[in-house]
């Protein structure tokens, strides 16, 4: 063998929770199999989900990382940072890297997550802006808080929403620009995003849902934005939070199928023998659609990363993937607000809510015509969401406790789980 | 090798949902007496006519999905202790953790704005003594076998036991404690049955071993020790035998080697039958089991006569030491096995051990310490042990037991049963019950 051609039994593209899960499950069934990490990302693994607290200033950028040197050396991972996969050949099992080199790998994994996707805005390219992904990303961020006065942030997702009580805090004025009719779209519904909407208001941010940028252009502070209807913004800071794509140009080529994403079967492979793919790049089955879907949140990554892992190292317990449950968690100026699962009401369906308008606790849940829960949607009405994710995973039927359950979530929700999988 | 960790269990038919535990927690971490801060939580159900109670508190996963999710690195499992711990000065509050979790394991304070979870107070939960009806319990076995898991290993690797078969458990535990300077016999049964004494020329054991007949073990063991002892070396003589061996055609031996006083560990693992040989009845065998010798037809519903003592003809060998053992309850065992080692020094130690029989009672082989646990609660076998200077007493005393069809309905052996053969096992419980506590009366001291 060619001496700069290196060989691996196990090769991990990104570092970050589908890879660690992997990790963790390769190593449960085999401890000895050489095992190579390679990664676009110059640091430790670290979670994108932290970095809105590092710009915050919350989490200090030395601690949030996830795993230091000693775990590669105690589980034998050879860790390459500053080395991302540049092509995959997956006729010869092999993959090039972007320093030159190349690997030969018997399994691979591809998990190599999202990257921000930037809208096609005439005249992007010629303003600076800033997006929220990596740690550089995030330091680069804090700093230029820090002096900004007057902010503008495109996009209402929970990434822009994040940043944007950040800048509010730090004393900026702020705008959100966003381009559906309410905040939150795809997390929360309108009642709830009208709440999330409230309290930046409340806070002193300005928001423009239902607006388009139809042109962005420098200033000598930083950028002029024009909407559709002809204002015009001008922005001393600009974050793109438009939404993510995932990250597999190195796959051009190479016979692996995508669409949206990378497609996988139920156990994380894909079209290609030899290959698997998991978290925020792959495509996999929805829960709900039984059809492939992209679900890119930090616990489906954790999920299928460990199902990869297990598929890839032949461990007979593997289980095969249920399919994405939407979960997602979000906290704004010391509120709360929960999602699990969908929010499209099935056919013969039936969505009951609660609304206390004094006290802000509202509370939204979804049934199918089965009685199963589909849906569960909280602002600051706390219930256990994991409780909730296997009361719809399970497709318990609630209907003898539904009035109980819609009264108290967390308690009845508590008292299945200890009947049923304590 | 792991380790195994404490842990808190709760058993929900103690529980009469008081609520002192949820009291105590929130005395203990919040310092006031708001309920709903507490970590551990208490459920009745929602017909409050069941009294019946659930139960929310974190199981300290040995695969803690709130870890894997939480981006902060701000929980982590302690390697010694077990215990998730929750890392404040790292937690960012987004919550991800209550989503992981499907326990309801770690979920909001609502009143700090933080997450909150079980550390099992340092390993000296709050909760377990402020429960006024023992549903709560801190169970330490685990220090057990992290201390014995570190001692050598004194048992082949591969065994060929039934799946889910506790005598394993006891063979590597025992062997583990007695150590390498030790004579064993092994009498036909299971024990040589799952490979003790050996295929193809080696033992199945670290340490000599020797396989008796099933009528001379204690004699051709007593004489072992004996001419160890003459040529000056101390070696642990130790006899691991089934029922049927000690209580029916090996009784002799037995009885004699107690009477004389042999200087000798004899551990008998009580399965109730001739399991090794295809479940014949022995004089251990209960009333009203099946076995293959006692069968079930149009005439016959299982054995008809009840079991023999056998423990308790041995306390009237006045034996420096005797007692009864279940490998539910391992620190009970565990310390009667160092009495018993001791007490083989000067004298006869015998140790008899209830050890049920997945194949042969037919019961799932997930269920082996199930059953074990059942046959002590409801008293039909008790735990004790005897000296000649203290007398009789009990080491677990069972004050409420569980009807006896509880043990009775775990297993398939006793399917079949009459209402007047339960009726008649039951009342020999109760027989036996008082027959013991009388022994404890009149401790025999001297
Ligand atoms: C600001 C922010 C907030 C978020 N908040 C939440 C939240 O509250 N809840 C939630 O569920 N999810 C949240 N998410 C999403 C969540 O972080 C992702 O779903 C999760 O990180 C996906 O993990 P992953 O391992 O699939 O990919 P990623 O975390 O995206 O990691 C990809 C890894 O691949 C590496 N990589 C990329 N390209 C290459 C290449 N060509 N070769 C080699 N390596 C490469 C990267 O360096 C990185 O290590 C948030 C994301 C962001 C950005
Ligand atoms: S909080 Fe939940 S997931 Fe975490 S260790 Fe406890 S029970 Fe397990
Ligand atoms: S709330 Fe804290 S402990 Fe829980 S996942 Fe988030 S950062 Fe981790």
């Amino acid at each position: 063998m060619d001496r700069a051609t290196e060989h691996t039994k196990y090769l991990i593209a990104g570092s970050s929770h589908a890879a660690l899960e992997a990790i963790n499950a390769i190593r449960m069934h085999d401890p000895e199999g050489s095992l190579t990490v390679v990664t676009r990302d110059s640091h430790l693994p670290y979670s994108p989900t932290v970095l809105p607290y590092v710009v915050s200033g919350k989490s200090a950028p030395a601690r949030i990382f996830l795993r230091d040197e000693d775990f590669f050396a105690r589980n034998k991972v050879s860790y390459r940072p500053e080395s991302a996969l540049k092509a995959l050949h997956a006729d010869e099992n092999t993959a090039e890297l972007a320093d030159g080199s190349t690997i030969v790998y018997e399994k691979l994994l591809l998990a190599t997550g999202a990257s921000p996707a930037i809208p096609p805005i005439p005249g992007i390219d010629t303003v600076s802006y800033h997006v929220l992904r990596t740690l550089d990303d995030a330091l680069k961020l804090r700093g230029a808080i820090a002096a900004s006065k007057q902010a503008v942030v495109l996009g209402a997702g929970l990434v822009g929403m994040h940043a944007a009580e950040n800048l509010v805090k730090a004393g900026a004025s702020v705008t959100i620009v966003e381009m559906s009719d309410q905040l939150t779209s795809g997390y929360f519904d309108k009642v709830a995003a009208d709440m999330i909407e409230q309290a930046f208001r409340d806070a002193g941010a300005k928001i423009m849902t239902g607006s388009r940028v139809v042109r962005l252009e420098p200033t000598a502070a930083g950028a002029k934005l024009t909407l559709e209807n002809g204002t015009t913004l001008a922005a001393d800071l600009l974050l793109v939070a438009t939404g993510v794509k995932p990250e597999m140009a190195y796959l051009n080529g190479s016979g692996v199928e995508h669409a949206q994403g990378i497609l996988v079967d139920d156990r994380m492979q894909t079209t290609v023998t030899n290959v698997w793919a998991a978290g925020d790049c792959a495509q996999a089955r929805g829960f709900f659609t039984g059809t492939q879907v992209m679900n890119a949140i930090l616990p489906d990554a954790t999920l299928q990363g460990r199902v990869a892992g297990m598929a890839m190292a032949g461990d007979p317990g593997i289980q095969e993937y249920a399919g994405g449950v939407p979960l997602n968690t979000y906290h704004f100026f010391g509120r709360h607000a929960i999602s699990v699962g969908s929010s499209k009401v099935p056919e013969g369906g039936e969505v009951v809510t609660r609304f206390d308008e004094k006290t802000g606790h509202y509370l939204k849940a979804i049934f199918g015509a089965d009685g199963c829960l589909s849906g569960i949607f909280g602002v600051n009405e706390f219930f256990d969401g994991g409780v909730m994710a296997q009361l719809i995973l399970r497709r318990i039927d609630l209907t003898p406790l539904r009035d109980r359950f819609v009264a108290n979530p967390l308690a009845v929700g508590r008292e299945i789980m200890s009947q049923t999988w304590r | 090798m792991g380790r195994a960790y404490s842990t808190i269990a709760f058993d929900p038919a103690k529980c009469d949902g008081c609520g002192d535990c949820m009291k105590a927690c929130a005395q203990a971490k919040t310092g006031t007496d708001d309920v709903a801060r507490s970590r551990i939580q208490i459920y009745g159900r929602g017909d409050a006519t069941e009294k019946d109670f659930e139960l929310a508190l974190c199981r300290q996963c040995a695969d803690p999905k709130c870890v894997t999710v939480c981006p902060a690195g701000a929980l982590n499992k302690d390697g010694t202790t077990g215990v998730i711990g929750w890392d404040a000065s790292k937690c960012v509050d987004c919550l991800l953790c209550t989503v992981g979790c499907a326990y309801a394991g770690i979920a909001l304070d609502e009143t700090a704005g933080h997450v909150s979870k079980c550390d099992t107070c340092d390993g000296n939960p709050a909760c377990v003594p402020a429960c006024p009806h023992g549903a709560l319990k801190y169970i330490t076995t685990a220090n057990i076998y992290n201390e014995v898991g570190d001692w050598e290993d004194l048992f082949a690797p591969g065994l060929a036991g039934c799946q889910g078969c506790n005598t394993e458990l006891l063979m590597r535990h025992t062997l583990r404690r007695v150590g390498p300077d030790t004579v064993l016999a092994t009498p036909p049964g299971c024990v040589p049955g799952m490979g003790s004494v050996g295929f193809n020329g080696t033992t199945g054991t670290k340490i000599p071993v020797f396989h008796p007949l099933l009528t001379n073990t204690a004699a051709m063991l007593a004489g072992i020790k004996r001419q160890y002892k003459r040529v000056g070396r101390e070696v642990q003589a130790l006899a691991i035998a089934g029922d049927g061996g000690a209580s029916d055609v090996g009784f002799q031996s037995l009885s004699g080697a107690a009477e004389r006083g042999e200087q000798m560990l004899f551990m008998v693992v009580d399965n109730e039958g001739y399991m090794n040989t295809g479940m014949q009845r022995s004089s251990c065998t209960p009333y009203g089991a099946w076995t293959s010798t006692t069968p079930v037809g149009e005439t016959s519903r299982g054995k008809t006569q009840d079991a023999k003592n056998l423990p308790l003809i041995m306390v009237n060998h006045r034996c420096a030491y005797v007692a009864t053992a279940s490998t539910a309850y391992m620190e009970d065992l565990y310390e009667k096995l160092d009495k018993a080692i001791a007490a083989s020094k000067t004298g006869f130690a015998y140790l008899h051990v209830y050890s049920p029989c997945t194949t042969g009672w037919r019961f799932p082989s997930n269920l082996n310490m199930e059953v074990a646990r059942k046959a002590v609660e409801t008293n039909f076998v008790m735990l004790w042990e005897y000296t000649p200077q203290e007398g009789l007493h009990f080491t677990k005393s069972v004050d409420n037991p569980l009807p006896v069809t509880d043990y009775l309905k775990a297993m398939g052996r006793f399917r079949h049963l009459e209402p007047e053969q339960v009726e008649h096992i039951q009342k020999k419980v109760v027989e036996n019950q008082k027959f013991v506590e009388r022994m404890t009366e009149h401790a025999h001291v001297g």
